[in-house]
């Protein structure tokens, strides 16, 4: 099936929570792999003084349990697309096209943008949509609540000034 | 704020199994294949259903979070009163989760899509994702490494609430908090059933 109940897709990742808390001692999270994966990168170019900032000191550039989350991601998603026949190569999504035009260069520019805030923003707030948005507020923790909150507040109002300025 | 004790993890074979690195990594791997599956199989790791979200014409993404959240909270909840699992909440502030929240929320609405939502958009064949988007986030990352030492002095500190939790804020037993949440996060997706969304 190309797509399943976002209820029945809500409940399979709220029971995936309870065996990475149980079998991992893990939340589900993201964003801190990014931070690690920059670090890294950042070594091959800057050399071993990276290890040394306060930052990665706090959250060390290896590749560890949550890096390794992210790359199955991936590959899990790759693999739900393909067996439904949904995989396809795409540089400018269809809502966005309709509003902006459908030149990937424009696209891909405001998604280096966003992404540059996303990346800045759940550094800054300690988490993201998963590490905060649903591992956080599962466990009832206030920083997480009070980000998500953020979070959408954030992203209604852009959008809705983003797409007014469309076509 | 009350001293509510915080239940540890208390089985022998889960600590050791926590404990086992190399198979940590690989069940990493394995929880994050089923998670980015999942994601997929929701519709969320495309940029029409998050941005749908966000322009409130789509509420997808509301749905799969709120129910996973009711799903974990239950689960990781009894695991925790029965001592096989520790909870791990995050330490926050005003000055972190307000500030950085909005300053995600806005990139969020530029991007459509989030840090763990990109990676499976990648899998799924989006390359404004892949060129874009994820450069960007570890460019972000990157910027907020080098600022760090400057913004934990002057403003992530400011009105610090730590790792508190709802129950010890509200000082009602756990089970009272997730019974409410569960009422509040359930009665908003009965909501928007009702009204159509």
């Amino acid at each position: 099936m190309e797509q399943w109940s976002p209820y029945a897709v809500g409940i399979g990742i709220g029971v995936l929570s309870w065996f990475t808390f149980l079998l991992s001692d893990k939340p589900i999270g993201a964003s801190t792999a990014y931070a690690r994966t920059a670090g890294m990168l950042e070594k091959v170019f800057r050399g071993e003084k990276v290890g040394e900032m306060a930052y990665f000191k706090k959250f060390p550039p290896v590749v560890d349990w949550e890096g390794m989350l992210v790359a199955g991601i991936v590959l899990g998603s790759f693999l739900s697309a393909w067996l439904s026949g949904t995989f396809r190569l795409e540089w400018v999504p269809s809502i966005w096209a309709a509003s902006f035009g459908s030149s990937p260069f424009l696209r891909v520019l405001a998604a280096l943008v966003g992404g540059f805030l996303i990346g800045f923003g759940s550094r800054w707030a300690g988490g993201c949509t998963s590490g905060h948005g649903i591992s956080g507020t599962l466990q009832l923790t206030l920083s997480s609540w009070v980000s998500v909150v953020c979070f959408f507040i954030g992203g209604i109002i852009t959008a809705f000034l983003l797409f007014s300025f469309g076509v | 704020m009350s001293a509510q004790p915080r239940k540890q993890v208390n089985v022998g074979w889960v600590k050791e199994l926590h404990a086992r690195k190399g198979l940590q990594l690989g069940l990493g791997f394995f929880f994050g294949i089923i998670f980015g599956f999942l994601l997929q199989k929701g519709g969320v790791t495309r940029y029409n259903v998050i941005i749908g979200q966000l322009l409130l014409s789509d509420f997808t993404v509301v749905k799969v979070m709120l129910s996973a959240v009711i799903t974990g909270m239950l689960g990781v909840r009894f695991l925790n009163s029965l001592g096989f699992v520790s909870l791990h909440p995050k330490p926050g502030s005003v000055g972190m989760n307000v500030v950085g929240g909005l300053i995600f929320g806005t990139g969020f609405g530029i991007l459509g899509y989030c840090p763990g939502t990109i990676a499976g958009a990648v899998g799924n064949g989006s390359l404004d994702a892949l060129f874009g988007g994820l450069v960007g986030i570890l460019l972000g990352a990157a910027a907020f490494a080098e600022l760090y030492p400057k913004l934990e002095r002057d403003i992530l500190k400011k009105m610090d609430y730590r790792d508190i939790t709802l129950p010890e804020l509200l000082n009602i037993s756990p089970w009272a908090a997730v019974f409410l949440a569960a009422l509040l996060l359930g009665g908003v997706l009965w909501g928007l059933e009702r009204l159509g969304l």
